[in-house]
């Protein structure tokens, strides 16, 4: 179970060390000669710029809590998926090479020479960590494997290992601002795509604005929410609300990726990508960003961005346009969550919505790794899903909030034939969305990722056929009311709405939506 | 053999200080060299793996949240799962360090016929973890009594407190048995449970034993084969006011206890236990989740080479203009 | 970031733990006890013996005790045979405090030096004190 290698193309694009064309199965990695000294170096360099590697090589006491946490490890059973392993896998380096006990003792101490094998055992199950840090939470010390995972990939970047449905996109994004290497025409004729089939459905044409100057907001979201269904529906909700809103914002052709696959190569790559958001919002001159539903995107908004390419002092603090609520907890990075945004709307009553529209949905929710464990969002989502659908209900307990699983394709492993593996990983959380299912009919999986929408649309396919996926701002938008708009026939895919038909749809308006939410419309 | 080697080590260490002791007389080399090497290494030893960590920074934020991040002012925010305040993340790290939060949360996962996952409530290690550390915990303060003239009050009332049941005479200490009970389960789980099994190295063992022979010998001290306690605090008491000097009468018992406590004291900086330090260092639990609202700053950030708007205009002008793409040069 | 000054601090916290025992005893009395014997029973005795020898005493007088307490209380028997065997009396009162009347400078001396609370006076009146109910 694994993705293919990085090609030589990708890597020179981003210029990466060791690129050349590899296959994962030949005997041969065409490694360079002296990989051992590259990799070691590298270590050591890491050690002395990391604590959290340094200190989660030293404490880790091996209790096993962690072990039965990740959802590769219960999808596989193989006991190297056990976080503890795959942390061992380096630690057993790590001793070997950088403490006395191990370069005294060997193999006793649990040290293990930096081999061909051990090369090949790492880069195998580097690439079976989603980095989506659900061990982490269960382990005393704070233990997180994503971060031994990065820096093993780190490692494995100094030889040129890296796969390509990573390497791919963020040569892509690198050069083209989007992973999927969407060029700007296209994208706007993507757009224009995408706002034909909202006239149709609603009968309001949309045109929206592309690197404009002096806009007011630069909004972001990941690029897989403009290039396949059914993350185009989300795209065409931010759309929806945005023109309803009156919103004064632009997208941005340069920094059109919100996502971050250089994350999932190094640090140093990822700030590059990282870097066009805050260049492009400065160009541009607009006051805040507005960042879309994604999750590793996310973490990288909320942990590094800041860091990397902060401060955002050209920005001012984002501020509702529509409501007045200041957004404080983003006063330094001065980019805000479209949820956090919409919510607050809501809230306002800012928004007409007639939660019938979502009648025809059981709708249940994913919570994405990386804005649950990496920032904590986990009731403003719930309220926007309560406020415009009539029927929501919560996965288990252990599989929802900080420890919700992962969809099993995170960090970059969505590739064709990395399938076995990510079915495998997506097991527990399919198994959990299951359990609604037989429970309650639920027949729809909201989330806020946009690698979800994608993976989770598989992993439901072959766990839970029939099962539908969406972002939250589908949902927001089949029951947003739009000035001017046409009796609604279907919802954003063409599915016919379950509703009565007797009832004027303008009294559904009239129903203030505050008031729904302070009601609480939980179903569970 | 990761179990094996690791017991017969403290099998030898015993035998080390009995012969030691016994056949070669060498009290002082036992009794003041060996403990003041190991008190000296592991205040040293401890002091410079913290200075290593410390001087390794943590260049970016990473907290691992547990709860509701801090957001609209009317969406409850989960002030110490995910604090946004030097507080909540003090009372996080109390709650860490006093009663092992996150272990507290430790879950069950099954496997049933379907396939059919199932989430149990697995509080066992918990508790045994949480048992031997406070248990360890009350055992040293109570050894105080050895190290110190006019034992404070505070020791006096805890080691009353310990022996409340008044078993036995000298009284039971409720500790010792919990100590024992948890190393013992500590070390059963480590061979009886197939995954944990699995990751265990002799670097998890050797701790193990050697704390149940600690255990073992101090209660053979003083339940069973009794010192002279009198004597043995003349001789600690020797050792902290820096004039050792070998107190007949105390027995081999005694040298073993002490021995093995030396090899514990000496053995500390350079293993895992030094996860007694770490834990407050750890950056996914010692951080607040303010990183949007405060900047974290990089001591290493460097320039990096990026790809300009204007390298990207450059590519795409002709085709952002026939879109209809504001360009900066025409 | 570092955090080097909360580091320090921590430092400090532990060594001031674990050097407890040498600074905090700094400037103490040494309180090394030496029991006495000087009592006018003891005085008398030609051969100066206790029940058991000195040493089993030592380490073991508390077990003794609280046998002969169960002996004594609990099956009624109260003749105690030592190991030289003779027989004695199984009484703190007439047998123990006969000898060590001087309870202050003999039994308090070491039991205060170990921190060591015994029960035996929530029941016996210790010698020489006045018998108030």
């Amino acid at each position: 179970m694994f993705c293919w290698g990085a090609k030589a193309k990708s890597l020179n694009a981003v210029g990466f060390p060791n690129a050349r064309d590899w296959n994962p199965t030949e005997e041969d990695w065409k490694l360079p000669e002296n990989w051992q000294e590259i990799f070691l170096e590298g270590m050591r360099e890491r050690l002395s710029k990391y604590r959290s590697f340094r200190l989660f090589m030293d404490i880790c006491v091996r209790c096993g809590a962690c072990a039965d946490k990740c959802h590769f490890f219960i999808g596989t059973g193989d006991p190297k998926n056990m976080p503890v392993l795959r942390a061992e896998l380096l630690r057993s380096v790590y001793r070997r090479y950088f403490t006395k006990a191990g370069k005294m003792f060997g193999k006793l101490a649990g040290a293990r020479d930096l081999d061909l094998k051990v090369l090949k055992e790492l880069w195998y199950y580097a690439f079976q960590c989603t980095e989506c840090r659900r061990c982490s939470v269960f382990c005393p010390y704070g233990i997180d494997t994503a971060e031994i995972t990065i820096i093993v990939r780190e490692l494995l970047n100094l030889l040129g290992l890296n796969i390509q449905w990573t390497m791919g996109p963020v040569a892509d994004c690198y050069m083209k601002g989007n992973h999927l290497g969407i060029e700007p025409h296209t994208m706007v004729n993507i757009f224009e795509t995408m706002c034909d089939d909202i006239e149709t459905l609603t009968g309001i044409k949309i045109t929206p604005s592309f690197n404009r100057k002096g806009a007011e907001i630069l909004f972001v979201t990941p690029s897989g929410d403009f290039f396949a269904d059914p993350g185009t529906y989300t795209c065409m909700g931010y759309l929806m609300l945005f023109h309803e809103l009156g919103l004064d914002y632009t997208w941005s052709t340069y920094a059109a990726e919100g996502g971050n696959f250089g994350f999932f190569t190094s640090n140093e790559m990822a700030k590059r990508l990282n870097s066009k958001i805050y260049a492009e919002a400065k160009r541009l001159g607009v006051k805040w960003i507005l960042g879309g539903e994604c999750g590793h995107m996310w973490r990288v908004m909320n942990q590094y961005m800041d860091t990397w390419n902060g401060p955002a002092d050209f920005l001012e603090v984002p501020k509702s346009p529509v409501t007045g609520t200041v957004f404080e907890n983003a006063r330094s990075t001065r980019m805000t969550h479209i949820i956090e945004f919409t919510a607050d709307l809501i809230r306002h009553g800012k928004l007409k919505l007639d939660p019938r529209r979502n009648d025809h949905l059981k709708v249940t929710f994913h919570d994405s790794c990386n804005t649950s464990r990496a920032m904590g969002i986990f009731e403003e989502p719930r309220y926007v899903i309560k406020s415009v659908c009539n029927h929501f209900y919560e996965m288990p307990d252990g599989t929802t909030r900080e420890q919700t699983f992962c969809c099993g394709s995170g960090s970059g492993f969505n590739a064709g034939e990395n399938m076995e593996l990510r079915l495998r990983g997506g097991l527990p959380r399919a198994n959990a969305v299951k359990y609604v299912r037989d429970k309650y009919d639920v027949n729809m999986l909201a989330n806020i990722c946009a690698i979800d929408r994608a993976a989770l649309t598989t992993s439901m396919n072959y766990w839970n056929p029939g099962m539908g996926v969406t972002g939250v701002h589908e949902l927001v938008a089949n029951a947003l009311i739009m000035t001017g708009e046409k009796k609604r026939e279907t919802n954003m895919r063409g599915d016919p709405l379950d509703m009565p038909v007797e009832e004027p749809e303008a009294e559904a308006g009239a129903a203030a939506p505050a008031d729904k939410a302070a009601g609480g419309k939980a179903n569970v | 053999m990761k179990a094996f080697l690791p017991f017969l080590a403290v099998i030898f260490l015993v035998l080390l200080v009995i012969v030691g002791v016994k056949a070669a007389s060498l009290y002082f080399l036992f009794g003041v060299i060996v403990p003041y090497a190991a008190l000296l290494t592991f205040l040293a030893g401890v002091v410079y793996r913290a200075v290593k960590w410390g001087r390794t920074p943590v260049p970016f934020h990473i907290p691992t949240t547990c709860g509701q991040q801090k957001t609209l002012p009317w969406i409850k925010q989960s002030k110490i799962e995910n604090p946004s305040t030097t507080g909540g993340v003090v009372v996080r790290m109390l709650l860490e360090v006093f009663l092992f939060r996150s272990l507290f949360r430790n879950l069950k996962t099954e496997m049933h016929e379907g396939p059919k996952l199932t989430y149990g409530s697995d509080k066992w290690l918990w508790l045994a973890g949480l048992s031997f550390h406070w248990s360890f915990l009350i055992i040293l303060v109570r050894h105080l009594r050895f190290f110190t003239q006019n034992v404070p009050g505070v020791v006096q009332i805890v080691g009353s407190l310990d022996s409340f049941l008044q078993i036995g005479l000298p009284l039971l200490y409720i500790t010792d048995v919990i100590f024992l009970a948890a190393v013992a389960y500590l070390f059963i789980r480590r061979v009886a449970i197939q995954p944990v099994k699995y990751i265990s190295l002799a670097a998890d063992y050797f701790p193990l034993f050697l704390l149940l022979a600690i255990g073992c010998s101090g209660v053979l001290m003083r339940y069973f084969l009794k010192v002279d306690v009198v004597s043995v605090k003349m001789f600690t008491m020797s050792l902290v006011s820096l004039r050792p000097r070998i107190v007949p009468g105390v027995g081999t018992l005694f040298y073993v206890h002490l021995f093995l406590v030396s090899t514990l004291f000496a053995y500390f900086p350079w293993s895992k236990l030094m996860h007694m330090g770490g834990v407050f260092l750890s950056p996914t639990r010692n951080l607040a989740n303010n990183s949007r609202m405060k900047r974290h700053v990089n001591p290493w950030n460097y320039p990096v080479k990026v790809h300009t708007y204007e390298e990207y205009e450059d590519d795409f002008r002709a085709k952002m203009k026939m879109a209809g793409v504001p360009v900066e040069k025409e | 970031m570092y955090n080097g000054g909360k580091i320090f601090f921590g430092i400090i916290v532990f060594l001031g733990i674990f050097t407890f025992p040498v600074y905090y005893n700094i400037g103490k009395a040494d309180t090394t006890p030496k029991p006495s014997l000087n009592t006018p029973v003891i005085n008398q005795m030609k051969v100066k013996h206790c029940v058991e020898p000195k040493a089993f005493m030592r380490a073991n007088h508390m077990q003794l005790l609280n046998e002969w307490r169960d002996s004594a209380l609990r099956q009624g028997q109260r003749d105690y045979v030592s190991s030289t065997g003779e027989t004695y009396n199984i009484s703190l009162q007439n047998t123990c405090l006969h000898c060590h009347s001087n309870k202050e400078k003999f039994c308090d001396r070491c039991h205060n030096y170990m921190a060591v609370h015994p029960y035996c006076w929530s029941c016996h009146f210790a010698p020489g004190k006045e018998n108030k109910l």
